[in-house]
């Protein structure tokens, strides 16, 4: 496992364990703890939590013959949520669900800079990014939260250097330029939780990249 | 209280060599858990419900289900432990926390139509014999952990549990700067010590 620096803060691994965060979001915290044995075991603490919760919540008695019907109901198959998906190249297993199994489709932004929108809906959005080195990461508009984590390559900002693993949280107060560092292409999975602007989003895009 | 039912009696692997360590066994949980993946064992499938539905109906419940569709809830989360059992670690998971999260699971499931996001599963080496050192640490992480959490006062255990209930946005955990979390955050970081070295070895 790649030692990663850049970790998920421990409000949103809480919030994460207890389902109660934006699925784009999720995405990317199930994506980080696939790359990152510390927060892996810091979300097993979590869970631990939630589970001293769950012992400690007071019993209310269940229907009697539940039991016994549950019992009786053993050998029946059930339709069981699918193994999460493993590893491809670059991409982790979470990255390959949200792909649906397909390979990304880059869309170009200009500049040598691409996207692919694996979601979006009112609660945020997910996306790919692509960008060659030493190019700046388009700013895609956040208006709320953003989440950006390195599948491959390495950005550098204002607030320091971002490798395969790490996530940079980001909201409107922080105004920063993150910079592809030379060498491979950096791709990224960013998600927000500000709907997006579509119409808007090629202007915004180029925007700081005609600043460079 | 079913802990203090003595643990099922059989063949189980656990049994005929229960690991100790400065004379404490495992909890009659996680025994019966190994009991029900190793064995296949209904009674201790039956004992698990005995402790645990109950309590399950409770926190579901609390998390906003009507009476009726927090059975359906407790039924799903019950076979799923029954057919999911051969993922069931202990070394890294007490059977609590692992239910914890197949409940979380299931009512994420259940609300957005859809599968939530999961991390990959770590490869687990076959041939890897048992650590009761690391088991029984552990449970005594999360006995500690239930002590803590029946100590504080109970506004600060309301948004402990609202936070693991999934009535609180990440942001909103964040805002309860010290207070409930800071009280157990040095549980949860000792927990974490034991996690890492455990987990430094695996690959997914």
């Amino acid at each position: 496992m790649s030692v990663t620096h850049h970790h998920i803060p421990d409000s949103m691994l809480a919030a994460y364990a207890a389902g109660n965060l934006p699925h784009a979001f999720s995405v990317v915290v199930a994506t980080h703890v696939s790359m990152c044995a510390i927060s892996r075991a810091a979300l097993g603490a979590h869970q631990a939590v939630g589970g001293a919760v769950l012992e400690t919540q007071d019993a209310v008695p269940v229907s009697e013959g539940l039991k016994c019907d549950l019992l009786a109901r053993l050998d029946d198959p059930i339709d069981l949520p699918a193994a999460p998906a493993p590893r491809d190249g670059i991409y982790p297993g979470p990255v390959v669900e949200a792909l649906k199994g397909r390979a990304p489709k880059w869309k170009r932004l200009g500049m040598g800079v691409c996207q692919d929108i694996l979601f979006a809906d009112k609660e945020g959005s997910l996306r790919l990014l692509y960008i060659p080195p030493e190019q700046a990461v388009p700013d895609h508009g956040h208006n709320g939260l953003e989440m950006t984590l390195v599948l491959q390559g390495s950005f550098s900002d204002e607030t320091g250097q971002f490798g395969v693993g790490d996530v940079e949280i980001a909201d409107e107060s922080l105004e920063h330029t993150p910079i592809a560092d030379p060498g491979e292409p950096c791709i990224c999975l960013a998600a927000t939780d500000a709907p997006l602007r579509f119409r808007a989003l090629t202007p915004r895009l180029l925007q700081p990249l005609f600043r460079i | 209280m079913s802990t203090l039912d003595p643990p099922p009696t059989g063949p189980a692997a656990f049994e005929a060599d229960t690991p100790t360590s400065r004379g404490r066994a495992l909890s009659v949980e996680t025994q019966w858990m190994l009991a029900v993946r190793d064995q296949r064992d209904r009674q201790a499938f039956a004992s698990l419900f005995d402790h645990f539905a109950p309590r399950l109906k409770g926190f579901v419940i609390r998390s906003g289900l009507p009476a009726a569709q927090a059975e359906e809830v407790v039924q799903d989360v019950m076979l799923t432990l029954w057919h999911k059992a051969a993922q069931f670690d202990p070394h890294r998971a007490q059977v609590s926390a692992w239910i914890y999260q197949i409940a979380r699971n299931r009512q994420i499931d259940l609300m957005r139509r859809g599968n939530r996001p999961v991390p990959e599963e770590l490869a687990e080496d076959p041939e890897a014999e048992p650590d009761a050192s690391q088991i029984l640490a552990l449970e005594q992480e999360a006995q500690h952990l239930k002590s803590a959490l029946r100590r504080l006062k109970d506004e600060q255990r309301d948004v402990i549990e609202k936070a693991y209930l999934g009535e609180l946005s990440h942001q909103q955990i964040s805002d309860q700067t010290g207070l409930p979390l800071g009280t157990i955050k040095s549980r949860i970081r000792l927990g974490l010590n034991r996690l890492r070295h455990e987990l430094k070895d695996l690959k997914p």
